[in-house]
Order: C-alpha cells, then structure tokens, then sequence
C-alpha cells in the first residue's frame, strides 16, 4: 500500500473525522444545539480545529478538487457555528425588552427630538391653518376625501365619531379598522426607519406630512368645540403610537445623521454602527404599535369617559417616559 | 518508483503550439477566474487558517428572493383561502374579526419572514437556503440580531419604495413624480450590482455580505480505484506520458470521471490516447484508461508541487 498517493493517503487517515464532523454540523443546523450529545459538544472544537488544519494542508499538497471543495464548505460552516450565535430567541427578546431597546431610545435623544419637532412642527402649523381658515383642510387631504370627519360635518355627527355605543361593541368591524390602522402605522414606522438611509430628508417629510394630517382633523373637531373630548379620543392610544412613529423617525435621523456625517469612522463602519441602534428602535416601534392598536381596538371601544380616557392616556405616557428614559443599572455580566 | 526525472520537459520543439483557438480559450478561461476571484474573500479565523468566502452574486441573491416572495405570497394566500372557508363554515358574522387577523399576519409575513429564518443556526431564508447562500457578518464576527433586524427592515425603501412609485399614476403630474421618483428609489434597488461587495443597502446598514456555502459531499477519491495492483501494472506511464498535462487538465479530467456520460468519457480518452501516443492494450476500458492515467497524473504534478512548481496549465511553460 506504500504505492498510494500521499494526499489520498492524508486524506484516508483524516476523512473520518470530517465527516463525523459533517455530521455534527448537520445535526446542529437542522435542530438546534439542543440536539447534540455533550461528547458531541465536546468533540466539536477539536474536530473544527482538525479540519481547518487539514485545509491548509489539503490546499498545499492535494490536487484533488472534491476534497478541497469539501473541506472548504466544511470549515466555513463549522465556522460559523463555533463563532456564531448562541443566544435561544427568547433571551434574545429578554435582552432586547430589559436593555437593548430602551438604552437605544435614550441614547438618541437629539434624533428623538428632531423628529418630534418635525411631526409636531407639522401638527402645529396645520392646526393653526386650518384655524383660520377651513380652506386649508382640503388642500392638505383633497377635495375627493372620503371620510365624514370634514370641515362641512355637523357636532353631532362628530361626536358619534368619538363615543361607542353600546349596540356597536362586537360587530368586528372596529377592531379590523384598527388592525388596518396597525398595519399602515407599522409600515410607515419601518418607512420612516429605512428613508433615513437617504441622508433622512425623505424621513423629515414624512413626519411633517403625519403630522399635518392630524393636525388638520384636530382643527375640525377644535372648531365645533369638540377639543376636549376629541384629545381624549385620539391620546388613549395616541400617547403610544405617535411616540412609536416619533422614535421611527428618530431612527431614521441616527441613519441618516450617520451616513451623511460618519466622524472619525468611515462611512461604512459609521453606518453599521448606526444601523444597529435604529433597527433596535424601529423594532420597538412595531412593539408599541401592536401595544397601541389594543389600546385601540378595545380600550376605545370600552371606555367611553372622558376622564378614564385621559387617565390611560396619561399613565401609558408616564409609562414610556420611565421605561426608556429612567437610567438603570446594567445588568450583571 | 524510478530516480525522479528532470524537472522540466527540455524538449521544446514537441510544446504544443498555442493554435489561435486555444489562445482564444485560454484567455477566456483566465478572465473567467480573474471574475471569480474578484468575488472570493479571505477570512482568516482566530486559529490563524484563512477560509475563502465567496460573494454570492447579484443575480443569485435576485433569484432566492424571488424563491422567497413566492414562498411568502403562497403562505398569505393560503391563510386567507384557509380562514375564509373556516369562517364561512363556522361563523360568517365575524368576517371582520377574521380580516382583521389575516391583516396583521400579513404584515408579519411581510416584514418577519425573513428575520425569523435569518436569525437561525443557517441564516438564511428558504430562498437563500436552496441556492445555498447565507448571511454572515462583513467582519467576520457574530451575525447580532440587531444586523439581522436592520437590514430586512431596510428593504422597505429597496422594494416597497420602488413598487410604489411604480404604482404611482393618474395625472400627467403624478405619472411624472413617479417616473422621476422611481429613478431614485431604483438607486436603491441596483445598490447591489454597482458596488464590489454585492452589498444590499440593508447590507451596508446592517454591516453584514451574503455568502455561498453550499453542502459539498465528499466523494471516493478517483486514485483509490486506479490503485489496485493488477490495474497499476497494466499501466505503466512513462514520466514523458505524465508530463502532457498540467493542473487545469487535471481537473478537467476529475469533472470528467465524476460527472460525465459514457460517451464523452470514450472522446476525452481517445484524445489522451493521441496526444500521449498511448497504444491501447488488451481488453482495456475507456474508465479504467482514464483513472489510470489521472492518477498517473496527479501523482507527477502533486510531487511537483511539493517541489514549489505549480504547472497551471499545459500551456504553462517554465
């Protein structure tokens, strides 16, 4: 047998444990490193080291093509599974409700409040318009506007907009306008997030434009002396969503600030950086959205004092306030 | 085995000249591999190895998210049709409740189907995963569940942006804001094929590339059957015999035994046959004739190799 090549004769004494190996890994990806023995477990690290080694040498001594194809998909993917990942995903979402999400939002407090000022900035300037003059809502929302919440509306009507009644509760049909509602804000959260990759303008004008559509309607009910209540309505779960789209925007200003004005990074590494902390708030957004749209769907529907609406509103603020804002220790590594 | 001959064939005069033709192949071969190994990038681990990661191309990346979005609409589509005929059998009054639960999935669908399959052991979605590609961190460090989130939540100003300028219409003044609008937002949509990286911009974002790494099998080593006793003694190839091919025809030739028909296993041998002037003995077949003589083959040019004279091609005169 002395007559055998060298690399088949390398390889012969080597190619059991690559394919053991093989086997791990296989094992590994299809169900999760729950699956694997512990003496699996433990044989892993020297089996990765074995076959990167048997790469290099593989590479210098072997002309045969499949084994260093092989060898070279095997050390990738043992790569990543010995460097890569190991968290399960629900200490990942741990991780990302106690810590990542808030220490994002606080970290980008002037984002925060340039997108606050743009939405509001929006709200105001509409509100005030449309104040003096009812002309101005229909340029903002067109004349072709189908809802009945307009400028030539009478109260009562409006107030019926604002308050349930009994009889209604249960036809479903709120609760699919407000997983709609869910489902454009979300939309818009993540747009708001992802436009901030052109230098955030894009973002700007998307806040203002939110803001003035509210802003417009508030100046409807404003005018019918309907204020009051109207708040009521819109911050039961106003408070959370409007801040979700304010922190989106917010996201999208830390991309935007990022790419346009990296710093002592490239623009790359700056991007990357900032993408992270923006993903994680633009997550959160969705979680606060989908919080707002129960707010919506069965808080609205349920309570129809005023009081108890301002009562909500105003907790659920305090609320959000403490959780990103509040400093906290960080936990013990 | 005899004294080792001398290294290099001193018989020019029987060099095969370089025909137009085979100038011709030779040059696109070579920019062929120039190509790929502008997509080829090196990793090398904490254990000092380098790894070579290749890029997976544009075209690759289009083709798995089409597999993907086929796959994403079959799963909304089939939940509607599913829910519908459930409600219609049980309850047709809560047909709006029922909406409202098809709405929110599908914005679920939408924007979670690929960070569900991304944040996994493969990183990768069904669509990546059967043209065998994955995610993985441009530094070659961990892939964080943060990159994970920023570069699929990215692709809604690459896609949706793009989709909705494209729907954008009506009057001449919206027909001309989306035209112009779609130019801009196609400069995300085309991000991947202008920069060397194949980056995305959620790529970019996020910090992460997509790779190829697929499953290779190993398979029998071609020398193990060439290795018998009774074939090693029928042929006996002359160190002149081996040296008529270098390391590209070496594995050609492993394609060949591995993957190709019967017939074109006969033509490639008749033309070794000729070019090494091998006579054909008795009872001879074309397979045990070319495992032979590649392992014939590889043995001359693995020890060449560990001589440091590393023959790319039968063209390679040094």
């Amino acid at each position: 047998m002395s007559d055998l090549l060298k690399s088949y004769r390398f390889r012969e004494e080597r190619q059991a444990d690559w394919q053991r190996l093989d086997l791990i890994l296989t094992k590994a990806e299809n169900g999760g490193v729950k699956n694997l023995s512990d003496e699996q477990m433990l044989a892993l690290p020297r089996l990765y080291r074995q076959a990167v080694s048997s790469l290099s040498v593989a590479r210098s001594i072997s002309l045969d093509q499949n084994v260093i194809n092989y060898l070279e998909s095997l050390c990738t993917r043992s790569y990543f599974f010995v460097y890569g990942a190991r968290t399960t995903l629900g200490e990942r979402m741990m991780m990302f409700l106690r810590q990542d999400w808030p220490a994002a939002v606080r970290q980008s407090l002037w984002p925060t409040l340039l997108a606050a000022f743009f939405f509001f900035g929006g709200w105001a300037l509409a509100f005030f318009l449309c104040l003096q003059d009812m002309e101005w809502f229909w340029t903002f929302h067109g004349q072709n506007f189908f809802d009945g919440r307009n400028p030539d509306a009478t109260v009562e009507y409006l107030r019926s907009t604002i308050y349930i009644d009994e009889g209604d509760i249960g036809d479903g049909q709120l609760t699919a306008f407000s997983s709609f509602l869910f489902n454009n804000n979300a939309q818009i959260a993540l747009f708001a997030f992802a436009l901030g990759f052109a230098f955030g303008i894009p973002t700007a004008w998307l806040l203002v434009y939110n803001g003035v559509m509210i802003g417009s309607m508030y100046a409807v009910f404003w005018d019918k002396g309907l204020g009051y209540e109207f708040t009521g309505w819109l911050m039961i779960h106003g408070v959370t969503e409007l801040f979700a789209i304010v922190l989106a925007g917010a996201a999208g200003f830390v991309i935007g600030g990022a790419v346009a004005f990296p710093g002592g990074r490239t623009r790359l590494a700056s991007a990357r950086v900032a993408g992270q902390k923006a993903a994680t708030m633009a997550m959160g957004c969705v979680v606060m959205l989908i919080i707002a749209a129960i707010l919506e769907g069965f808080g609205r529907q349920l309570i129809n004092s005023d009081v108890v609406r301002y009562i909500v509103a105003g907790s659920t603020l305090v609320f959000w306030l403490v959780y990103f804002y509040v400093p906290r220790k960080a936990p013990d590594a | 085995m005899t004294a080792t001959p001398p290294l290099k064939p001193v018989d020019t005069t029987r060099r095969p000249g370089l025909s137009m033709e085979a100038a011709v192949q030779r040059r696109a071969r070579m920019a062929e591999e120039m190509r790929v190994s502008k997509m080829v990038r090196r990793l090398v681990t904490p254990e000092g190895a380098a790894i070579q990661l290749r890029l997976a191309s544009a075209s690759e990346r289009a083709g798995a998210f089409m597999i993907d979005i086929a796959i994403q609409w079959a799963i909304v589509i089939a939940t509607g049709l599913g829910l519908s005929f459930i409600i219609g059998a049980l309850n047709p009054g809560s047909a709006n409740v029922a909406f409202a639960v098809w709405l929110v999935f599908f914005f679920f669908v939408r924007n979670f189907y690929y960070i569900f399959f991304e944040i996994g052991q493969r990183a990768a979605t069904p669509g990546k995963r059967i043209l065998g590609l994955r995610v993985a961190a441009r530094d070659g460090g961990r892939l964080t569940a943060n990159s994970v989130l920023a570069r699929n939540f990215i692709r809604e100003i690459e896609i949706g942006l793009p989709f909705q300028f494209a729907m954008m219409g009506g009057d001449q003044v919206g027909a001309w804001m989306g035209l112009f609008g779609l130019i801009w937002s196609g400069i995300f949509l085309l991000f991947p094929i202008f920069n060397k990286d194949k980056m995305r911009v959620g790529d970019l974002i996020a910090g992460t590339w997509v790779i190829k790494a697929p499953r290779a099998t190993l398979m029998q080593d071609i020398t193990s059957a060439a290795a018998r006793p009774e074939t090693n003694s029928r042929f006996a190839f002359t160190p002149a015999q081996t040296e008529a091919y270098s390391i590209h025809e070496l594995h050609v030739l492993e394609d060949v035994l591995r993957q190709s028909t019967p017939e074109i296993k006969a033509q490639v041998a008749s033309r070794i046959r000729t070019k090494i002037t091998w006579t054909r003995t008795e009872g001879e077949t074309d397979l045990e004739f070319l495992e032979a003589y590649y392992a014939a083959l590889r043995r001359r040019l693995e020890q060449r190799i560990l001589l440091g004279d590393r023959k790319t091609d039968k063209y390679d005169v040094r």
